[in-house]
């Protein structure tokens, strides 16, 4: 599959091929019902509602812009309008002709999707339900156990499986084996039968095995489905005025050249000599609109959505696009005062919806770096703004070099803790950035604590363990370029895991699982010829061939 | 922080007076530098003042600046040789490619461990001789010690300068490390074997001259070589400084075997005992101390088979022995290389990866060039009409490091067995009765114009003055 043409993550519902939104009142529906012939690239046909990733482009461009065009919605119903098959999954011809890397960063999307669904169910009222009203497979499945709560019309034939073991000689690749254990907590060894059968499990047997929360016949299933969002949109906490008016996913202000993507606050050069890009994020100009009107006022071209916007398309198009650049460098530039007043009023005005919304997309966004194959080093220099929010870029990375400038106290670079930073804006662990990085431990985040709202230049930084280094103005020059050259010749995969390990230090979760599982195992099984070998399990699919396996056990 | 007055305490080509980087560095290191001199340099030298030469530039003037100075006051300089303009990466995969300035990111473990591991054998060899001046067989003597141990301070100042001009800060905190190993301890030693061993008397001084300073004119020769164009240029200057460690050594030795066979003729006796008993080293002794430190040295250069070695060839950071003058493609990829290994009680040649056998290669260039100087010393006997011949030991004798370590081989090369072994080991290396007799022999000889009973006078003085000059001033 050509793999050059550049991917968009910028999509809108004119443009949809894949899904239809309608809204009517708390209640928001995709129906799937995916063009065959719509594929993001040519060689494959999308039939039974299967997906690649331009599926999933226009999924997540719908689920953003329920969160902030539609504030009125409360409950997201997922179903499909194909005639009896509500998803069968990612489309394996698709995966047949992809790359490794292709295939990995389409899950990572995919998984983030899926993620996202539970992220606003948790933190920002926005609750989900799949009416799975036809043949419910692999993928589909998946993100129907994304949700909330899971209805399957009980029509005696519909079913919901994973049957990428039995057919695919894979594993579900978007948190499916997980997420039947963590969250619906179906028996183990059910789940081993279930998990190993190609026609899965349907009606009855599906609700006793957890595997759905309830089942509907035909006749009761649309009133069921519309009882239910109802019922999930009363135990939303997704609180607006009623007329409050939504917030448009205008098209981003972007300027894409061969070696730069330009936004109105944040641009990345890509040095394709070094394989290094860096991200420049700009603080607001001025101090954000702060009050309720000013906010709703400011709407689309309110500064700290605008740049989550920007920031998060950069990310995407970054990490699909650009596979050879393997390190981002991520620089701030601004005032910190203007960024630590758009915390203060993130923090002031949390119940707005709208707040509350940029705030988890924020948050999403920041999730979207943990979890990036990059080599992540932040460069704290004279004229950044590394306070508050934009904090957390440097606490993501892998590494942050702060210059001292021990001759020049006022240009000398600072960077500034703020309340943002303990817990605004939570790692898939649950935790915040500084408590991965101190492992929860209390005498550190309390002298962290101790320093907060203070200017910290790099050596009062370093000694409260915020960066990693603080070379002078002498020796800043050739520490950080051989810091940076020496980590582009290491051995890209190496870095992903060792990076992946040292990220998720602490606690694991659900996501963390998720996510662990599948660079550790699915990778694995992806690249061995029992899936992808002359005769793989998934090179012979739907080709009349029987799969050859190679029985050692490894 | 003392401060320094850079263009005039430290000669320079490196624009030290220009560079903070530097400076600064500097002004951490220097005071250290010198307390270490002063704790563990030279015994006894503190108030003497000292006919040295001192690098003051690069060109032939500039070079060889004589005149009496205390040597803590010593002006150690930083001189790279000249650049030359463009220059071009010439082996490794890195070939046809400039010369890098910079320490490239992705080499620069592998560039600091090499510069550190040349830098360390610098102050070590001054530590090992730091009491050698308390048994000096002459002030001449004394001098050219003194000489070799500024110079050798010198040395580690080049390194220094390298790995604080381009490492930073990990460069600056190995820059002080080197300051605080130490020869033979224990707990805290030099990083290679040959110089934590004692240089205990001036016969073994006179041989670790001839050859383990030869060791570091092959290693410097190597390492000029190198894509780092700052380490070329600057080992490029080191070796005319080792060059004087060499004559030092070979002029050493070469005096002793001539006040040694004048003895023989005078007495018309080979006979050991007497000779001894005249206060001479005995031929048998010298060849004894000669098959000791050829086959320490040779241990220097490292494993016969090492990734590491074809690691630094191929990404440039060390050539080949005169690389430059060589013709072949400069990459050795599939090219071979015999090395020695033992088979079924015999030493036999196998064949393994030129690249992997790289430090063989350096061996046995310096076997080559080191047993031309045992030649010159034949000469020296030869020429006195006495019939014996020093020669060099077969290169698997008395091996320490690589695939002939431990292996039991006479100095002719056959493998023995632990009874040969034992029963000829004393004729083979120096016994510790020889080493006592040697020991005994040295005492300070330093009024001017004499010399100890056991070495001849050289045939001409330093700086083209005379042998009596007083080259050191007792204060």
């Amino acid at each position: 599959m050509s793999e050059t043409l550049r991917v968009d993550y910028q999509t809108n519902p004119l443009q949809y091929k894949h899904w239809t939104l309608s809204v009517d009142g708390p209640i928001a529906t995709l129906a799937a019902d995916f063009d065959e012939n719509g594929g993001l690239r040519p060689g494959y046909k999308l039939k039974l509602n299967s997906y690649d990733l331009g599926v999933d482009i226009e999924l997540n461009d719908a689920v953003n812009r329920i969160r902030f065009e539609h504030p009125e919605v409360r409950t997201v119903v997922l179903t499909s309008a194909k005639e009896k098959v509500f998803c069968s999954g990612a489309n394996i011809f698709m995966l047949g002709v992809s790359s490794h890397a292709w295939k990995v960063n389409f899950c990572k999307f995919t998984n983030e999707t899926r993620n996202g669904f539970e992220d606003s169910s948790k933190h920002d009222g926005l609750k989900f339900l799949a009416a799975v009203n036809g043949a419910c497979a692999g993928g589909g499945y998946e993100v129907a156990l994304a949700c909330d709560e899971i209805i399957l019309i009980d029509d005696r034939s519909s079913a919901v499986s994973l049957p990428e073991v039995p057919l695919l000689g894979v594993l579900p690749g978007t948190g499916g084996l997980t997420r039947v254990t963590d969250k619906r907590k179906v028996r183990h060894d059910l789940a081993d039968i279930f998990c190993t059968s190609v026609e899965g499990v349907r009606g009855q047997r599906a609700k006793d095995w957890r595997l759905v929360d309830r089942i509907a016949k035909p006749a009761v299933f649309v009133d069921t489905v519309k009882q239910r969002a109802l019922a999930l949109a009363e135990k939303s906490d997704r609180q607006v005025n009623a007329n409050a008016k939504g917030v448009a996913l205008a098209p981003l202000n972007r300027t894409i050249e061969a070696d730069a993507l330009i936004y109105s606050n944040v641009r990345v050069d890509i040095d394709r000599a070094k394989r290094v890009a860096t991200f420049t994020v700009k603080a607001p100009s001025a101090m954000i609109e702060s009050d309720v009107a000013a906010i709703e006022t400011a709407s689309s071209n309110w500064y700290p959505f605008v740049l989550t916007r920007e920031l998060d398309d950069a990310i995407l198009s970054m990490r699909t696009n650009e596979l050879e650049i393997g390190t981002w460098l991520w620089k701030t530039e601004g005032d910190a005062a203007n960024v630590l007043a758009m915390d203060d009023v993130l923090l002031a005005q949390k119940d707005h919806w709208f707040v509350r919304a940029t705030t988890g997309f924020l948050r999403r966004t920041l999730s979207r770096i943990d979890v990036s194959s990059r080599s992540l080093f932040a460069l704290i220099e004279p004229g950044s703004c590394f306070a508050g929010t934009f904090l957390e870029f440097a606490l993501a990375c892998d590494r942050s070099y702060q210059l001292a400038l021990p001759d020049d106290e006022a240009k000398a670079p600072k960077i500034t803790v703020a309340e943002a930073n303990f817990g605004l804006f939570p790692m898939a662990t649950g935790q915040s950035r500084l408590q991965r990085r101190f492992y929860e431990e209390a005498p550190a985040l309390e002298a962290v604590r101790a320093v907060a709202g203070k200017p910290l230049d790099a050596d009062a930084a370093f000694a409260v363990g915020l960066i990693t280094a603080n070379p002078d103005d002498i020796d800043w020059a050739d520490e950080v370029r051989i810091a940076i050259e020496e980590r582009v010749a290491m051995s890209p995969d190496a870095l992903t895991g060792m990076e992946a390990n040292l990220r998720f230090n602490g606690r694991e979760n659900m996501v963390t699982r998720v996510f662990g599982r599948l660079t550790a195992w699915q990778n694995w099984i992806f690249q061995r010829p029992n899936a992808v070998g002359e005769k793989g399990a998934l090179k012979v699919y739907g080709k009349g061939d029987k799969a050859a396996f190679d029985w050692n056990r490894v | 922080m003392q401060s320094i007055n850079y263009s005039e305490k430290i000669p320079n080509n490196v624009n030290l007076s220009e560079d903070r980087t530097l400076q600064r560095a500097l002004e951490g290191w220097q005071p250290n530098f010198i307390d270490w001199w002063d704790d563990i340099g030279p015994d006894g030298s503190t108030q003497s003042d000292v006919y040295l030469r001192t690098a003051v530039s690069v060109d032939p003037q500039g070079w060889a600046q004589f005149g009496h100075v205390k040597m803590r006051d010593y002006r150690w300089g930083i001189f790279l040789n000249p650049a030359i303009e463009d220059r071009k990466i010439h082996f490794g995969d890195h070939l046809g490619e400039n010369a890098w300035n910079e320490v490239p990111g992705e080499y620069r473990a592998n560039l600091r461990r090499i510069i550190v591991t040349q830098g360390d054998t610098e102050p070590a060899s001054v530590e090992q001789q730091r009491h050698l001046g308390l048994t000096a067989p002459s002030m001449y003597d004394l001098r050219n010690l003194y000489q070799i141990n500024v110079e050798e301070g010198r040395h580690l100042w080049a390194m220094v300068y390298l790995l604080q001009k381009h490492f930073g800060r990990d460069g600056r905190e190995e820059a002080q490390a080197l300051l605080e190993r130490r020869s033979g301890d224990e707990n805290n030693p030099r990083i290679l074997g040959a110089f934590n061993e004692a240089t205990p008397d001036w016969l073994s001084f006179f041989m670790f001259t001839y050859f383990t300073d030869r060791d570091g004119k092959f290693q410097l020769c190597a390492l000029s070589e190198s894509a780092f164009d700052p380490l070329a240029r600057t080992t490029k200057f080191m070796l005319t400084e080792e060059a004087h460690h060499m004559f030092v050594g070979e002029s050493g030795i070469s005096r002793i075997l001539q006040r040694t066979c004048q003895v023989m003729n005078e007495l018309k006796t080979d006979d050991a005992q007497k000779l001894r008993a005249a206060g001479v080293i005995d031929l048998p002794t010298l060849q004894r101390y000669l098959n000791f430190h050829f086959s320490v040295t040779i241990d220097l250069f490292g494993a016969d088979e090492s990734s590491n070695a074809a690691t630094f060839y191929s990404s440039g950071l060390k050539g080949r022995y005169e690389e430059g003058k060589r013709n072949d493609d400069h990459q050795l990829r599939g090219q071979f290389y015999k090395v020695l290994e033992v088979r079924e009680g015999r030493l036999v040649e196998k064949e393994v990866p030129m690249l992997n056998a790289l430090n063989e290669v350096l061996r046995d260039d310096y076997i080559k060039d080191s047993i031309a100087g045992v030649g010159r010393w034949n000469k020296v006997i030869e020429k006195a009409g006495i019939p014996f011949q020093l020669t060099a030991p077969h290169k698997a004798f008395h091996r320490n490091i690589g695939a002939l370590a431990g292996v039991k081989v006479s100095p002719d090369g056959r493998v023995v067995n632990d009874a040969e072994w034992h029963a000829n080991v004393a004729h083979w290396l120096p016994t510790d009765q020889d080493r006592a007799f040697v020991g005994a022999l040295m005492g300070r000889v330093v009024e001017p114009g004499k010399f100890a009973n056991w070495i001849a006078p050289p045939a001409m003085g330093i700086n083209r003055q005379a042998v009596d000059f007083e080259y050191i001033r007792f204060n």
